[in-house]
């Protein structure tokens, strides 16, 4: 596949006090961005667990975004330094997996940052854009299984 | 004429009013708020974001306002003001105007195709007029209500609007209307207004130069969703700006040039909105004018600090005047007050922090409502200092700026409190209870049998994407028993559409593919309700915000996304289960800790309320501070008559058990549950908890030579001495201001000190009128009501003397003979002054006291190290914790003089109230649930749980939930190595299944 007419699938993890605000406030402001990502809500940022980044990869996702509140307005108080925390992680275990960790972006857009929400999708989508398909070579990334 | 009979009425619908009817509310009483705008929000919602903590304002404003339209207690009357009144406490009759928006709320959707076809376009209020609306409008995107409103006055009636709206909600024909009120009590919280800076202050160029702008107009341009969308430009050129200048206390601080109050809030708008510029574009250089820096609250100094630290310069003096240079910059003139000499700042902005002035109706209301404005035209209390809250007539009250300038956490506050005042006249009154709810059907056996609306929201997603198609893609899959696609999903007619699909194909599951769940999924759920099924058996997909009106350049595109957002929301659908929202009665018992004055004043009003109040106290008897202070800033009351007074008023309650030489030793449980063990051995139920338990000075041994000298004291000390009149006829008095404070070790700022001083000074000059007093001070840091003025008193009547030194170049003390000998360079004229005083007084650092700590164990709280609490939100919830049940006032929360702890007291025990008048508190239903047989007891979700939800059963060796704490955020779910968590409507298999649907575009 070239480059050219690639269309990355993306995932989007966004928390329902801000980023899905904000996401809502980029419709009303008639914001116009690529139609790659297909939004999840949680109610928090820190509800995204390892498990579903690597399932969306698995599955067949280019990308995943997590975007939560800005740090100091989670709405349930901290969650949103948890998340950044195991972003953290996360992207060093897809990095052990080959992927690159790129791939997996962590944002804080707020409920008034409509603009700010569609360049998010505008520049993630042309980055993997470059990056290109996903490629899992057999990489296994499902989590163990329970006992 | 329509009439309505309600308990309480709210004047002005900004976050004071708003907090005031939600308390109320809350508590089953029926409120009206009446707004003289199209919607409610007043000024918190121009702003961007919030100091200390940088919170995106809209962001943590808007679920309130949600909530506040949404509340079954409360009615909204916007676009409407008060015209007329007569009656008194407890039936106030009030004649309301309610202007016609000529639009039918009920029908409005809210969409905005009416303002793209309205040729009209004019200055837009909002925005400081720094853009534009149409003539049909709503105020800002998230609205509340959500309906357009024809400005009248700009119509051209055209008829444009009328005929694109689909909804037909508009109507030139629509009248405004009369409607009589009858309620008990009234609550004011008009807010206020921003001074025009030319009214006062020609000099500073706001109407000849297009680059001075006020402080809320930069407001609206660093906002994401302002003007120009948060990026910082110039009104002459659009181009940024390399050097910004904030110029302070325009129209402030000074009786000939404007008021002579402090408006208590600009210095620290002004410091967040220059570091906010500079952590925006690091190019820009911001400077603040400013006269003293009063960075006075809870994290306020250290925001000052960092905001230094980022690179905003602050110059010390009141600018004289701006003007433009020859170069096309704006000159800033000032004189530099730690030099002494006139200076020029050319900078490419100004921005005028202009003064907190009252609302221009405030004069007007006073004299319908029959109450009193003070010189200013701000609403006069019954006392500043004992009764800020109650106006001067019975059974109205104030809250927020409607009576003072004050910033957002101490409104909020005082919206409790005045809630708590205004249930006085309300005695005996019935109150809703729970609201009755139709029986629900028990579906758990039953197989998914899915409804799914897609909605054309007129034209708004019918225009941009197939609906036919998306249709097309779920209509055979064997879960999906019924498809439509209503006009409006949101229409009356389709409510019906979903009762009539249930009964006649069983459906259990509703998908509603339509616009956002943030505004719509509850009206949506209560329909589920009224049908009898459970609430949480519903999922939107977000095709509108999130997809027709975003992707309208590709309506291909959008149609195929628009599937898979449907195909996700049934895959999920299928997975929905009924949720329970887990309730625990909450009966009238409340422990309240600490006996001084925030303590009494909330236990004096959780009694009238009618509640069973413990008020526990370490000392032999009540009244805390009060018992050694003198006289209180800025009235000079007797602090002891207060204290006695609130003691006599204390025993006269038959439902307050007083506990003196007692301390709590243990605490168990949650909110409804407490069980407290106390120092007597005797253990006490309780269902709420208030910790009032103030605040102290540091120890003073360590700073200049206080140890082992008699003659030099502490505040609090010198207050004693003076009550007891031991000071021996002194000649020279020195007063250090700021002692370990704002310095590393401790670097907030005591908010109390500078106010103490001074109305310590000018009683030693009142009694002594021969000595001479000095204050030595960092900044004068006094900003409440009456209190700058006290200051100009002290200055000028008392004739007390001022010197100004830094933290750099601090006082030195040492012995001469038999006086102290005191050093300081005073950066005023840039000189040593040596002074050989009698007495040295050291208004010392105040931290937050020791049984604090233990407290906050006990009941899993935290605090921060200046031994403080921290409040559930430093901006909208200072009185309460994360988790329900335990609340605060007072010094607990952090100094602050009389009247802000008795504000705070009041508030405190109405939001104690919220549970227990109610009966019971409850759980939202997304709330997590362990697994017993898979969890391993690593209690990692116990770490991540903010509301100390989560505890360890050490019998089972297994974490256990408490529902009722639980707030639904999931993020134990998301660490639990075991899969033991589930977060239930978001769980694991919820989530997967919508990615697989994504990525297969299949339901899964
Ligand atoms: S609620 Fe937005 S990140 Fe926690």
């Amino acid at each position: 596949m070239s480059s050219e007419d690639f269309e990355p699938e993306i995932i989007a993890f966004l928390c329902n006090w801000c980023s899905y605000a904000g996401a809502d406030l980029a419709g009303v402001s008639r914001e116009q961005y690529p139609p790659n990502a297909l939004n999840i809500k949680v109610m928090c940022s820190s509800r995204v667990s390892p498990e579903h980044v690597f399932e969306s990869f698995h599955e067949g996702a280019d990308a995943v975004l997590i975007s939560g509140c800005h740090p100091g307005d989670c709405h349930y108080i901290d969650g949103n330094y948890k998340t950044m925390r195991k972003a953290e992680l996360m992207k060093k275990m897809l990095d052990d997996f080959g992927i690159n960790p790129q791939r997996l972006r962590l944002e804080w857009v707020s409920s008034a940052e409509g603009g700010k929400f569609a360049k998010v999708m505008e520049e993630f989508t042309e980055e993997i854009k470059e990056l290109g398909p996903l490629d899992l070579n057999g990489t296994s990334l499902e989590g163990e299984n329970d006992e | 004429m329509k009439k309505m009979k309600k308990d309480v009425l709210v004047i002005g619908g900004g976050i004071t009013g708003v907090q005031s009817a939600l308390d109320l509310a809350d508590k089953g009483y029926e409120v009206v708020i009446v707004d003289k705008k199209p919607s409610i929000g007043g000024n918190m919602v121009k702003l961007d974001k919030t100091f200390p903590t940088d919170d995106c304002s809209i962001c943590i404003s808007a679920p309130k306002m949600v909530e506040t339209s949404r509340h079954e207690n409360i009615e909204l009357l916007t676009y409407s003001e008060v015209e007329d009144m007569s009656g008194s406490v407890g039936g106030f009759n009030v004649d309301v105007w309610r202007r016609t928006k000529y639009v039918d709320p009920s029908e409005c959707t809210g969409c905005g195709d009416c303002a793209d076809s309205c040729p009209v376009e004019v200055p837009n209020e909002f925005d400081e007029e720094l853009s534009t609306r149409k003539a049909i409008y709503v105020e800002y995107p998230q609205s509340v209500p959500l309906t357009y409103t024809i400005d009248y006055e700009n119509c051209v009636g055209c008829g444009a609007c009328e005929r694109v709206c689909d909804a037909e909600s508009i109507h030139f024909l629509e009248r405004s209307e009369q409607i009589k009120l009858n309620v008990g009590s009234i609550i004011i919280a008009t807010g206020f207004e921003m001074m025009e800076p030319d009214e006062w202050r020609e000099e500073y160029g706001y109407d000849q130069y297009d680059d001075v702008v006020t402080a809320l107009e930069y407001e609206r341009l660093l906002s994401s969703s302002g003007p120009t969308e948060g990026n910082i430009l110039k009104p002459s050129d659009g181009k940024a700006p390399e050097k910004v200048a904030w110029i302070q206390c325009v129209g402030s601080r000074c009786k000939q040039k404007g008021m002579p109050y402090c408006s208590r809030v600009c210095c620290m708008y002004a410091t967040k909105e220059a570091s906010i510029t500079k952590g925006d574009d690091p190019d820009i250089e911001p400077y603040v004018h400013y006269m003293d820096l009063r960075a006075y609250g809870k994290d306020f100094q250290q925001y000052y600090e960092k905001a230094q630290e980022k690179g905003v310069k602050y110059r010390r003096g009141r600018p004289s005047r701006v003007y433009k240079t020859e170069d096309d910059k704006l000159a800033v003139e000032y004189e530099d007050t730690e030099k002494g000499e006139v200076k020029t700042n050319k900078v490419d902005m100004v921005v005028l922090s202009s003064a907190i002035v009252p609302s221009k109706g405030n004069e007007k209301l006073a004299e319908i409502l029959g109450i009193e404005v003070d010189e200013h035209g701000f609403f006069e209390s019954k006392d500043i200092l004992t009764a800020p809250m109650e106006s001067t007539r019975d059974g109205i009250y104030l809250a927020g700026c409607s009576q003072s300038p004050k910033d957002i956490p101490d409104s909020v506050a005082q919206a409790s409190g005045a809630a708590a005042k205004a249930l006085q006249p309300l005695k005996g009154r019935k109150r809703k209870g729970k609201p009755e709810k139709p029986e629900e059907r028990d579906i758990t056996e039953e197989e998914p049998r899915i409804g799914v609306f897609i909605c054309h929201c007129g034209k708004n997603i019918a225009n941009y994407l197939d609906v036919e198609k998306v249709m097309e893609s779920i209509k055979d899959i064997p879960e999906v028993r019924y498809v439509s696609d209503p006009t409006f999903a949101c229409s009356e007619d389709a409510q019906a559409e979903f009762k009539d699909a249930v009964e006649e194909h069983r459906l259990n599951r509703f998908v509603v593919a339509a616009c956002s769940p943030r505004t719509h999924a509850e009206l949506f759920k209560d329909t589920l309700e009224e049908i009898g099924l459970n609430r949480y058996l519903l999922e939107m997909a977000n095709i509108r915000n999130q997809c027709s009106w975003v992707h309208s350049d590709d309506p291909e595109k959008a149609t195929e996304k628009a599937k898979r957002l449907t195909k996700m929301a049934v895959s999920k659908a299928k997975r929905l289960a009924a949720l329970k929202e887990h309730e625990i009665e909450v009966g009238d018992k409340t422990v309240i800790i600490g006996g001084g004055p925030a303590g009494m004043q909330t236990a004096l009003s959780m009694a009238d309320a009618g509640q069973e109040v413990t008020l526990i106290e370490r000392d032999d008897k009540l009244g805390g501070k009060l018992n050694r202070l003198n006289t209180l800033f800025p009235s000079d009351i007797d602090a002891g008559e207060l204290a006695r007074n609130m003691s006599h008023r204390i025993e006269d309650q038959d439902n307050i058990t007083v506990k003196t030489s007692t301390e709590v030793q243990e605490v168990e449980g949650y909110v409804g549950n407490y069980e407290l063990t106390l120092s007597d051995g005797e253990v006490i139920e309780s269902d709420t908890i208030v910790l009032t338990t103030g605040f102290k000075e540091i120890d003073p041994d360590d700073f200049y030579n206080y140890e082992g000298d008699d003659r030099i004291m502490t505040q609090m000390e010198l207050d004693e001495a003076l009550e007891k009149d031991s000071l021996e006829d002194p000649e020279n008095v020195v007063f250090i201001n700021c002692v370990g404070s704002m310095e590393e070790e401790r670097p907030w700022c005591c908010r109390v000190g500078c106010g103490n001083s001074l109305k310590n000074a000018k009683a030693i000059k009142e009694r002594y009128p021969d000595s001479n007093v000095y204050i030595l001070y960092k900044d004068m840091r006094v900003f409440g009501k009456n209190e700058e003025e006290y200051y100009a008193d002290v200055q000028e009547q008392n004739g007390v003397i001022f010197l100004r030194y830094s933290t750099e170049d601090k006082p030195q003390v040492s012995e001469k003979g038999d006086k102290i000998h005191i050093k300081v360079h005073d950066n005023l004229l840039d000189d040593d002054v040596e002074i050989d005083s009698d007495y040295l007084v050291l208004a010392m650092q105040l931290e937050g006291d020791p049984s604090a700590s233990e407290l906050q164990k006990m009941l899993k709280l935290s605090s921060n190290p200046s031994g403080f609490f921290m409040e559930a939100h430093a901006k909208l919830r200072p009185l309460e914790f994360p988790s329900e049940g335990v609340y605060l006032a007072g010094g607990a929360h952090y100094p602050k003089n009389i009247a802000d702890t008795l504000s705070q007291a009041d508030g405190a025990a109405s939001k104690a109230e919220v549970p227990m008048m109610r009966g019971y508190t409850k759980s939202v239903g997304m709330i997590a649930a362990i697994d017993d047989d898979r969890c391993s007891g690593c209690k990692m979700c116990i770490s991540v749980c903010p509301y100390g939800a989560i505890d360890f059963n050490e019998e089972d060796e297994v974490a256990e939930i408490t529902d009722v704490l639980c707030k639904g955020c999931g993020s134990c779910a998301s660490v639990c190595p075991s899969n033991a968590i589930t977060q239930k409507g978001f769980d694991d298999d919820q989530i997967s299944a919508m990615i697989r649907s994504a990525l297969t575009d299949e339901v899964v």
